[in-house]
């Protein structure tokens, strides 16, 4: 695999090493660093570098999203419970409750992944029928069309699940966030 | 010609298997929450790479529910951990054993 890299530009190369660096390293930073809000950080490196890996293989809209929903809204929601509960302390990393645990988890982890890419690499890495429902557009052209025909015609039932499944969330989260009042509050009324 | 479906798919792989990592090493509810979302960005990265090898539109389309069920997830389980916060003045997991039998 190695050998082949030359078989292909230099350019797509390129960006994919800048994006599996990024997504990488950011991903080591946040199981690895004490404070939250440097691991809030690294986890927004993670997020540009699969935003780079989703234009390099044409997937415009979902980069775009993923930059605006991901790093625009979810990590601003991390950072601010961050500073709203003030747990910004740092963690005492080294310390083990459960003995053993890094090293199962370490153990663990190898297996799956290990056992998930020989699988792959034994057999064919892709494999089964091509375009099933519809076909991306041409290459280097953006999908945007093709994904709202998509999502408004295939999938338009878990669309609208989707709404309501956000409207629950919303209301779930203020439910869970309220702070309980006094009920002699209503007696005084 | 870009590179072969079979480099992204170890590069998820290996995004997987750090998020999974650190979900069973780390104890704060916060830095669980963001190996999740690691994780899910793993499954989105597949995702858009067999969409691109099968030349077909429904990885995209799945990506984009995986996305907005990830906000409704983080949403929900950040409003836990500030009510979980609020009782006990700590996120960590450990702390929460009431329950062990």
């Amino acid at each position: 695999m190695i050998a082949s890299v030359f078989v292909y530009s230099n350019a797509n190369v390129l960006v994919f090493a800048t994006s599996a660096l990024l997504i990488l390293a950011g991903a080591i930073g946040v199981i690895s660093v004490k404070n939250p809000v440097h691991a809030a950080l690294c986890l927004i490196m993670t997020l540009f570098g699969v935003a780079v890996a989703f234009v390099a293989q044409s997937a415009d809209f979902l980069a775009a999203v993923q930059i605006i929903v991901y790093a625009g809204a979810i990590v601003v929601l991390f950072l601010f419970v961050i500073m709203f509960l003030g747990v910004d302390r740092r963690e005492h990393i080294h310390f083990e409750p459960l003995v053993g645990q890094r090293a199962f988890a370490a153990v663990g982890v190898a297996i799956t992944v290990g056992g998930l890419i020989a699988l792959m690499a034994r057999s064919h890495w892709v494999s089964g029928a091509t375009s099933v429902t519809t076909k991306l557009s041409k290459v280097g052209g953006g999908n945007v069309k093709e994904l709202g025909t998509a999502v408004f015609t295939t999938y338009l039932f878990a669309f609208e699940a989707t709404a309501a499944l956000l409207i629950i969330a919303v209301v779930g989260a203020v439910l869970l966030a309220r702070r309980e009042r006094p009920t002699h509050g209503e007696e005084s009324a | 010609m870009n590179v072969p479906a079979a480099w992204y798919l170890i590069l998820a792989a290996g995004l997987f298997g750090i998020g999974a990592f650190g979900l069973l090493t780390r104890r704060s509810a916060l830095i669980m929450f963001m190996c999740i979302e690691l994780m899910l960005n793993a499954v989105n990265l597949t995702f858009v790479t067999f969409s691109r090898t099968l030349n077909d539109i429904s990885g995209q389309a799945i990506v984009f529910f995986v996305m907005v069920v990830a906000a409704a997830e983080v949403t929900v389980g950040l409003g836990i951990v500030v009510s979980v916060f609020r009782r006990r003045s700590s996120t960590s997991v450990d702390e929460l054993s009431e329950m062990k039998g």
